[in-house]
């Protein structure tokens, strides 16, 4: 016997419909939630957060490089910045639009996209922070014999660190939220399940998803303020 | 002792003897040595170093701070910490504030470590921008007598800079008054400038009290005294580590004409009288 039924919402490639899949477009049906873990919601989290780790990383590393360089030659402060700005400005799926014809329907378009986001939060709050040591601390480490790099390395970095460790909570936490809408251009990361469950009006699949994102979000910022505060135990004595 | 109002160039003369300011014209020697021949940071590491904003590392313990020169000269670990602990010692903390940050210190804690921190590698050489300045004047006075006895204890070579006269009066061998525009207007010891002044920029800069200043410089067992026997009854008595300053001081709160000497255990080894106090000050220079 084969029950069919009519209502509810067309679920292709998704099996047999049945218990709430079958009754109702629920918010929250768990029955498909564990049905479609495996196929479909813990490969969209893996990819998400390997699109975040990527693009943060990149962006984070063209970021302090020219923040060190700004940091040495003042005029390029403004001239980054202003760059960085007017890439941030750019609506996201315009970016990723405009990115295709050269880069094609690839998860590089959509990393060249992120790291783009990444780089005025990245760059700002670096050289923020290098830029906040104070200058009497530079001059003792100057006066006691420490190179350029010396002073660099063991003084302006770790005190530069709270600020640039602030600058990376905010760019995961915008890059998992604007990764999700990456999959516009190519169906990858929490943003397919998103985009999939939309187009199909099946609530479940783009609720989840996007529950998921926030709480990939919560997880990477609450991680990143723990290993901040393990690597900077002089501000918890000052405190 | 560098010396003088604001724009005479003393803090610009300190830091080109570590090369914090290059050298455009003439040369400083050390033992003999230009500085301008030695390596940078050979330099620099070999002389201690100690500014008014202390600037003490934040993410660094105060163990960390202290050993920052050893470690870069390349010292074994447990030298370092041993190193740190002596110093902490010797500078009036304690051996446990090492594990403490810079933020849990007062200002004159701070100080005191930036002063071990600058001693750390036992340079001979130490250059000291208003170590004292920012520190309230009670503290103050105790770091000035503290640094004095340590440094009977360690013998440096010192080269100090402060804008309060007094300061250089009580710390220096020698003074050097800069004028604005950086021109030396007297070198010479505290006494004799207190004494000869060399123009009216010095007379003013020393105040119109130098002879009051100069009375500080000596102490009562320092100068040749009265026959006690001269002494009226009732005179006050001093210890004769006590200043001539203070001794006049006390003659005048007292409407006495003399102070009567005696140490500890009370014997008397005469007396300072007011008219000796002024032949004192009208004496030439004692070198």
């Amino acid at each position: 016997m084969i029950h069919i039924v009519a209502a509810g919402p067309v679920i292709p490639n998704y099996g047999t419909a049945h218990g709430c899949i079958a009754n109702d477009n629920a918010m929250f049906c768990t029955t498909w939630i564990r049905e479609h873990w495996h196929d479909t919601l813990e490969p969209a989290l893996v990819q998400h957060v390997w699109l975040t780790a990527i693009a943060v990383g990149i962006g984070f590393a063209i970021a302090f490089a020219f923040a060190l360089l700004a940091h040495r030659f003042g005029w390029l402060a403004p001239t980054f910045s202003a760059f960085s700005a007017f890439l941030y400005t750019i609506p996201s799926i315009a970016l990723f639009q405009l990115l295709v014809p050269v880069t094609g329907i690839t998860v590089t378009t959509i990393e060249i996209g992120l790291v783009g986001y990444t780089l005025l939060i990245l760059f700002s709050n670096t050289l923020a922070g290098l830029r906040s040591v104070p200058p009497e601390v530079i001059e003792a480490a100057r006066g006691m014999g420490l190179t350029q790099f010396q002073i660099l390395r063991r003084v302006e970095l770790p005190l530069a660190f709270p600020a640039i460790s602030a600058g990376i909570r905010i760019g995961v936490v915008t890059t998992i939220s604007l990764a999700t809408v990456a999959a516009y251009i190519t169906p990858y990361g929490l943003g397919k399940p998103i985009f999939d469950g939309l187009q199909i009006n099946y609530r479940t699949e783009y609720v989840v998803a996007g529950l998921l994102a926030i709480a990939l979000a919560l997880v990477a910022d609450g991680v990143l303020v723990i290993v901040q505060r393990r690597l900077t135990p002089w501000r918890r004595a000052t405190a | 002792m560098l010396v003088g109002p604001s724009g005479g160039g003393k803090t610009t003369a300190m830091k080109m003897v570590n090369r914090l300011i290059s050298i455009t014209e003439g040369d400083i020697r050390i033992d003999g040595t230009s500085v301008r021949s030695l390596n940078l940071t050979d330099l620099r590491r070999g002389i201690g170093y100690v500014i008014q904003q202390v600037g003490l590392f934040p993410h660094l313990s105060v163990g960390d701070n202290i050993g920052t020169v050893p470690k870069l000269l390349g010292w074994p670990k447990k030298r370092i910490h041993a190193r740190s602990e002596e110093l902490l010692e010797l500078v009036g903390l304690e051996a446990a504030d090492a594990k403490r940050y810079p933020g849990q210190l007062s200002g004159g804690q701070r100080q005191r470590v930036g002063l071990a921190r600058a001693l750390a590698a036992n340079p001979p050489l130490m250059l000291m921008d208003e170590p004292f300045g920012a520190i309230d004047p009670i503290t103050r006075e105790r770091l000035q007598d503290e640094f004095l006895r340590l440094h009977r204890e360690i013998r440096k070579t010192v080269i100090f800079v402060t804008h309060d006269i007094d300061e250089a009066i009580k710390m220096g061998d020698h003074i050097a008054i800069l004028h604005q525009g950086g021109v030396l207007a007297q070198y010479d010891t505290p006494d004799e400038i207190l004494a000869n002044p060399s123009s009216t920029f010095v007379e003013k800069f020393v105040g119109a009290d130098r002879g009051l200043k100069r009375l500080s410089l000596r102490r009562l067992r320092d100068v040749e005294l009265e026959p006690a026997s001269d002494a009226s009854a009732d005179a006050p008595r001093c210890l004769p580590a006590t200043t001539l300053r203070d001794a006049l001081s006390l003659m005048l709160t007292e409407g006495a004409h003399e102070v009567v000497v005696a140490g500890d255990d009370g014997e008397v080894t005469g007396m300072l009288s007011l008219q000796r106090v002024s032949d004192l000050l009208r004496e030439q220079v004692t070198a």
